[in-house]
């Protein structure tokens, strides 16, 4: 019992520091400093409460307990991380981005298909794609190119639809202004077309890099070899070894938003004359 | 005439066209087994009989849109008619519960999906917009929270699924109500971005004007803020009603014995049957096509109303 009055006291005690920096002068640091304290502040009380309310580490372990769990199985993980993370998202991420980056080139001197695509594009997009990894698992085998398979198929079209629509960013005065300077497509297309639309091919490829891991990680629910963060997270599960349940979504917590980080800092580098991406006064 | 020729041409040929290939990897694909067969019998397939084979094969690697067709029907109205016929001269309610309580018809799977993914939009909805005013209206509470919101995104959370229905299973909650978590959550941040962005999407003079009429807080909130952030919401509605049906599609692989679309799809991958996957990712793609053009029907009308379109 002590310790759960403990939580709420830690409770209390993050969130008048954060009510105090709320009150400050506004800076940069206010909201990052803000966002560690709450996130500390949950942990302790995690922790706390699970102790101090003496729940079953089956049904939800304490932070510490997850922590060591990750060091303990550093290796297991590891295995899974590049198995999952490496083989099967990069990998789709890769093959998926690029093919659909080719397929909006080739359509793009096509004003029927561009039409005919796009509509259908976006009404794949919208379905869940995720079902289909059944069929590829059963198709691609239980290795990680089934994983990629479903990838592939989940990022192609919002990949597609975002650069079909990134070509068309250019307006008729700007690809005018093309023709009178006699720039062959090749020419425009490399010097201007393709650079007003990074900021949508970027956006998609942001999108993608979510949906990758997840695909990856979802179809190993229907089928894997054993390993992999997806065959783990369900297995752990059903044997109710939730500690490393926990690890492992922790690794993929972190892949994720790294692997977005990474994106998001490649399109800041790429498209650093974009008024989004200008200094915010 | 000239809009049907420019808008809906394209994409009708579009579409055969991925029918028509449809067909053709559906010979390349099964033709191993065809081949097989015919091995083993000792004959020589002409081209004919090889496509259809190909076309008729009872488990086929990739089933052409007909068998799907016929399984779908098979699975949804030829099972209602002959569940009917064959509880003849029983009392009429009796009759209706045996129909819908029947355990192979695919509809029952998708009113079972359906629920949970209404349950978890209604109840992730919800508390977005209730957080999202909370985070609007208190700095602090931006401060601290919007980060880990935005955070939340990019991590794969559908990695969760199997461990909340494992752990909510374990205290007795099962059925319904753990599916809907899922969806719930993964309706919830989409719902929450789209809400702070709205709820501050009104500008300076506006928001001077509203002080100029001296205008208090809630005044502000729900003659200016809410409305204004009405068109923000159904963006992040038709983003929240997909994901709440992926949610509880892949809820359904962890328990299956409950049944649903998603368990459907795994009993088709345990027994090897391919149309039976295929019907039920079509019974899910026509579901989440449906779900979000209600949504998106519900936004032209509404925005019509409220004066959004011109």
């Amino acid at each position: 019992m002590m310790l759960v009055i403990a939580a709420l006291f830690v409770w209390a005690i993050g969130w008048g520091i954060n009510i105090w920096i709320a009150r400050q002068k506004p800076g940069r640091w206010q909201s990052i400093v803000s966002a560690a304290i709450f996130g500390i502040t949950l942990i302790l009380m995690w922790e706390l409460i699970v102790r101090g309310l003496e729940v079953s580490p089956v049904i939800l372990p304490p932070p510490s307990m997850i922590f060591h769990a990750f060091v303990t199985n550093k290796m297991t993980l590891l295995l899974d991380f590049y198995q999952t993370f490496v083989w099967g998202a990069l990998t789709g991420y890769a093959i998926g981005c690029s093919a659909a980056f080719l397929t909006a080139l080739a359509i793009d001197r096509s004003d029927f298909l561009k039409r005919g695509l796009l509509p259908v594009g976006n009404f794949v997009a919208a379905l869940p794609i995720i079902g289909m990894a059944p069929i590829l698992v059963m198709w691609f085998g239980f290795g990680w190119e089934s994983k990629a398979a479903v990838v592939v198929i989940m990022i192609f079209f919002p990949m597609l639809v975002n650069t079909v629509q990134g070509l068309s960013a250019t307006d008729s005065i700007q690809n005018d202004m093309m023709r009178t300077y006699s720039a062959t497509y090749w020419q425009s297309m490399f010097k201007m077309r393709l650079i007003a639309a990074a900021p949508f091919i970027f956006n998609g490829l942001k999108i993608s890099s979510t949906l990758a891991l997840i695909g990856a990680i979802v179809a190993e629910f229907f089928g894997s070899p054993i390993f992999g963060m997806g065959f783990r997270i369900s297995t752990g599960a059903g044997r109710l070894e939730l500690d490393l349940v926990w690890a492992e979504i922790v690794v993929a917590a972190i892949a994720g938003s790294a692997f977005y980080g990474l994106v998001a800092l490649g399109e800041r580098a790429a498209t650093f004359w974009h008024p989004s991406m200008r200094k915010q006064r | 005439m000239s809009g049907f020729r420019k808008n809906v041409w394209p994409v009708l040929v579009v579409v055969a066209v991925i029918i028509a290939l449809w067909y053709a990897f559906a010979v390349v694909l099964n033709s191993n087994w065809a081949y097989d067969k015919a091995k083993r019998g000792g004959y020589e397939l002409t081209f004919t009989e090889l496509v259809a084979d190909t076309w008729t094969q009872k488990k086929p690697r990739l089933p052409t849109p007909d068998q799907i067709g016929e399984e779908l029907w098979k699975s949804t109205g030829a099972r209602i008619i002959k569940k009917w016929d064959r509880t003849e001269g029983k009392p009429f309610w009796e009759r209706i519960a045996k129909v819908a309580g029947d355990p192979r018809n695919l509809l029952r799977h998708v009113w079972l999906t359906l629920s949970a993914t209404m349950l978890g939009f209604v109840f992730g909805t919800g508390l977005g917009i209730l957080l999202a005013v909370g985070i609007v209206h208190n700095k602090a509470m931006n401060n601290s929270v919007m980060p880990w919101v935005i955070t939340s995104q990019t991590i794969p959370i559908l990695a969760l699924a199997p461990m909340i229905i494992v752990v909510l299973n374990s205290i007795g909650v099962s059925g319904l109500v753990p599916k809907s978590i899922i969806s719930a959550y993964l309706s919830f941040f989409p719902v929450v971005v789209g809400m702070v962005k709205g709820l501050r999407s009104p500008d300076a003079m506006q928001l001077d004007q509203m002080r100029t009429w001296s205008g208090n807080k809630s005044q502000v909130f729900w003659k200016l803020r809410l409305p204004s952030s009405v068109p923000y919401l159904f963006t992040s509605l038709k983003i929240g009603v997909a994901a709440s049906l992926v949610g509880a599609i892949v809820g359904e692989l962890t328990i299956s014995q409950n049944g649903g679309l998603g368990a459907r799809m795994l009993q088709g991958s345990y027994v090897g049957t391919t149309i039976l996957i295929w019907a039920a990712l079509i019974a899910a793609a026509t579901l989440a096509a449906v779900l979000v053009s209600i949504v998106g029907q519900t936004e032209t009308v509404v925005k019509k109303r409220m004066g959004f379109v011109k």
